[in-house]
This record gives C-alpha cells, structure tokens and sequence, in this order.
C-alpha cells in the first residue's frame, strides 16, 4: 500500500550552530512514497536539515515531524534509513560483516544482508575489508547499511558522489522501485542532472528553501531549458531580492 | 538495553579486532615482555616481589584505556556513532559491549602477564592467582570506562594519546609503587585515597601476602565503582542530538 499522506513536516525550523544561524525558519512538507530531490550548493544547509529530520540535530525552535511524530522519537529509529555524508562504516570489517552488525541492531532478518548486498552491487566485494575498498564502494557499503531492515523513509546525504555514471543510473533505478513500493525517499545531490530522476525538488539556498516544485514546474516557472539553467535563475533571483528571500 | 544487542555490539568489536592480529599480539606479549624485562633488571634483589604485583594491575589499565579510547573517538569521527544513535541502539548496548569486549581481552591479557610473572618470573604469590586475574581485569574495565570518557573531550588522535599521561602518570606516582602510600606527606596521601589505582595496588599487594580476600574484594568494589562512576560519565557524552 502507497503511503501518500506527508512523510516529513517541518515548520519554522530554525537551527543554530553557536552564534550562527545555519537553517532560518524552514518550513518543509514532503509527500509519502515520493523522490524528493533536496538540491543546493555546499554548505546551504541540506546536511544540517537532513540531520534535524533524522533527530541527530539539535534543534534551535520551531517543530519537525516524521510520520507524526516528533523528529528524533524512538519509535522511528526503525523507520529511519540514513546515510550520510562521509561512509560511516567499520573500516575494519568486511562488507557483510558491516551489513550483519547494523543488521543486528535493527533487528532485521538475516536474509536482508543478500538483499542488500544484491541491491547495491557490491556481490563480488562483500568478503573484503571496508579499508580496501575503493571510494565508490565504501560509500555504497554505507548506502546499503541504509536499505537494511524495511525504512519508510530513506535520507540520503549524497548517495551518488563518486560513482560512474552507469552505477548512478542503476541507484536512480532502485530508489525509483523503493518509491514505487511505498517508501519515502529524501536525496540530497549537487548534481543538476540527477533533479530530473526526482519527482520533486527542494532547493535550498543559505538557509533557505528557495523552491519547492516539480522537475517538470521548476523548468516551467524558470522558462529554462534544463536544471542546471534553472537552478541557476532562481539562485541569482534569490540573491537579488537580498536575504528576504520568499520560498517559492 | 537488550543483552541481544549488547552481545552483536561486542561480537562487532571483536571482529574489528580480529582483523588486526597484530594489536591482539603486542596485547598479549608487550606486558609479559615488559615483566620480564623488571624481574631481568632486578635479578637477585627483593624489589620484582614489592613491584610485580603494582605491574599485572598497570598494564591492562594502560592498555584498555587506549585502546578504547581511540577506538571510540574513530566512532566518533567515521560518523558510526552518530549511525547508531539514530538506530535502535541503547547507549548502555554500546557501552556494554566494549565493556564485554575488552573485558576479555582484559582477561587473557590478565590471565597471560599473571602466569608469566609467576611461573616464569618466580614472583611470589601467597594468595589466590585468580584474584590477581580479577583484579587484573577490573582495572582493564576501568580502562575502557575512562578511555571512553576520554574520547568525548578529544577532536584527534593525537590528544587522546595525550590524556594518558594526564590519567595514567599520577595515578602510578602515587599508587604506592614506589614509596608506600602511608610513607607519602599527608597531602599526597590525601589525594591517593581518591585514586582508584591505589585500591587496584593495594589489592594485588594484598594477594600477594595471601591477606584475607573480604579486604581484597573491598579494594575491587572501590575500584569497580570508579569504573561506574565512568561508565555514566561516558553515557552522558554519547549524545543523539547533536549541536
């Protein structure tokens, strides 16, 4: 059954790290069993909004709800598939010993460490040590610690970075049945061409959503002919309005 | 906290160590090593008998406290941690499960230095050989407890090294190695009653003369409630929210 009601909602959300002010009053809504894109340049905030919608982050004021319940709640610990940034792996374990371990905390069954291992294509590597392992495959390694156990909502920080052109195609591939199956799926990327794979898109820009629409409605709405062009538009039209910028 | 996945989080952590024979060598041989090299230096004069049992205490101290604590900083810092905490896992699992882990490393580590020193060093023991494993091991616990507390206030490796000295040196100095404790001014004195390897020493020296073991087995409640007082210490630094 496709869970359409919103996955994650958050109002006036404002995160602080120190004195600095890192997201500034967010509000946010993002549909059940959808690909929503969360695009930006480095260091406008997308990590810092995953993490708040994790419930790693310490929140400054304003509220995030996952499936209706408070961000962070305990019940959503085995709701929740997050991978971040950087592989948070053992570099010391083999693949499958990594997958088994966080398996095993899950709670999942055995089974799923085949699952996993099949979905992100790592069957050749899955005895070797994380530590030898190439940049591409650690950060898969990481992805498939994410898919285990059965998560409505998969964050992903990135999942794409580093990887071949034909990897990313097949990862675009799996996220898209996932959704299908009825799993939320919030992707973080700074690669404009990846937008088209979302159904739709946030932007985020010093702090701020700057748009929130449909691939197909942000081309529309920008009159340009592809996503980069777009992103682009909206960034320089936010810029221009000064730091007041409107969400979309 | 569930004994399931505090016994997969120790499991973990064994593999990890698995994986490094190396580390699981110079744990076993270093101590004995260093031992041997004492009872060597202070061949046919009375002072291995006063120092060797300070040493079976020492060293699992030394060496748990950096183990863990390097260990859990790369926790920290890999993002593995911060991976657990938004699971299903209880702070206490964590915990607990390096405190299963390296308890046993502790003890063959115990159980390796206690039988060298005595069988192949010739060091005296009038008491019972499994109380000095025991207290072998608490000491290694209390290691780990204060390694994993130490992580929390280091940003790299190279500082937590840096805690070692800190933790460590004082401790030895003033543990009654090497002058008795109730030979030290009052002061020093003062300051070792609040030491838990003093009551780590005085046990061992304890066993040594084949004393009572109600007296030893106080000396090991104190020290195992230095070791609690860490470990909830520690559990108050592993945060799932983060600022």
């Amino acid at each position: 059954m496709i869970d359409t009601r919103d996955a994650v909602v958050a109002h006036a959300l404002v995160v602080r790290r120190g004195r600095t002010e890192i997201l500034h009053s967010v509000d946010l809504r993002v549909a059940g069993g959808q690909v929503v894109g969360l695009l930006g340049p480095s260091g406008a905030g997308k990590t810092t909004l995953m993490r708040a919608i994790i419930g790693a982050q310490h929140i400054g004021s304003g509220t995030v709800e996952v499936f209706g319940r408070p961000a962070g709640h305990r019940v959503l610990r085995r709701q929740l598939g997050y991978m971040a940034q950087s592989a948070a792996i053992y570099d010391d374990l083999t693949v499958e010993q990594n997958l088994d371990y966080f398996r095993r905390v899950l709670g999942a069954p055995a089974s799923d460490v085949d699952r996993v291992v099949a979905e992100v294509g790592l069957d050749p590597v899955r005895r070797n040590l994380a530590s030898r392992l190439s940049g591409g495959q650690r950060s898969r390694v990481s992805l498939g610690v994410a898919l285990l156990g059965a998560p409505r909502l998969l964050v992903l920080d990135e999942p794409t970075v580093g990887l071949d052109p034909v990897l990313r195609e097949e990862l675009w591939g799996l996220f898209a049945r996932l959704a299908a199956s009825g799993t939320t799926l919030l992707v973080s990327s700074h690669v404009m061409d990846e937008a088209r794979r979302c159904d739709r898109l946030l932007l985020v820009r010093e702090g701020r959503i700057i748009a929130d629409d449909t691939p197909a409605g942000l081309l529309a709405s920008t009159g340009a002919s592809d996503h980069d062009e777009a992103f682009l538009r909206l960034v320089r039209r936010d810029a221009a309005s000064g730091t007041g910028g409107e969400a979309a | 906290m569930s004994p399931r996945l505090t016994f997969a989080t120790a499991g973990r952590v064994l593999t990890q160590i698995r994986h490094d024979p190396r580390t699981i060598g110079l744990l076993l041989v270093v101590p004995a090593l260093l031992i041997g090299l004492i009872a060597w230096i202070f061949d046919d004069t009375p002072v291995f008998d006063q120092v060797g049992p300070a040493m079976l205490g020492m060293f699992p101290f030394i060496v748990m406290f950096l183990v863990t604590s390097i260990t859990t900083l790369r926790e920290r810092r890999s993002g593995t941690l911060e991976r657990l905490l938004v699971l299903p896992l209880g702070k206490g699992d964590f915990i607990g499960g390096y405190a299963l882990a390296f308890g046993l490393l502790a003890t063959a580590q115990a159980v390796v230095a206690v039988g060298w020193a005595v069988w192949g060093c010739g060091l005296e023991i009038d008491g019972e050989l499994w109380m000095l494993v025991l207290v072998a091991v608490v000491n290694g616990l209390l290691g780990t407890m204060l390694g994993l507390l130490a992580s929390a206030f280091a940003s790299t490796e190279f500082q937590v090294v840096q805690f070692m000295p800190v933790i460590v040196a004082p401790q030895i100095l003033l543990g009654g190695i090497f002058l008795p404790r109730d030979q030290m001014p009052d002061a020093l004195q003062a300051i070792s009653d609040w030491l838990p390897l003093s009551y780590s020493i005085d046990a061992l020296n304890l066993v040594q003369d084949g004393s009572d073991g109600g007296q030893v087995i106080a000396d090991v409640l104190v020290v195992a409630a230095f070791a609690v007082g860490a470990l909830v210490l520690a559990a108050l630094t592993l945060r799932r929210r983060t600022r």
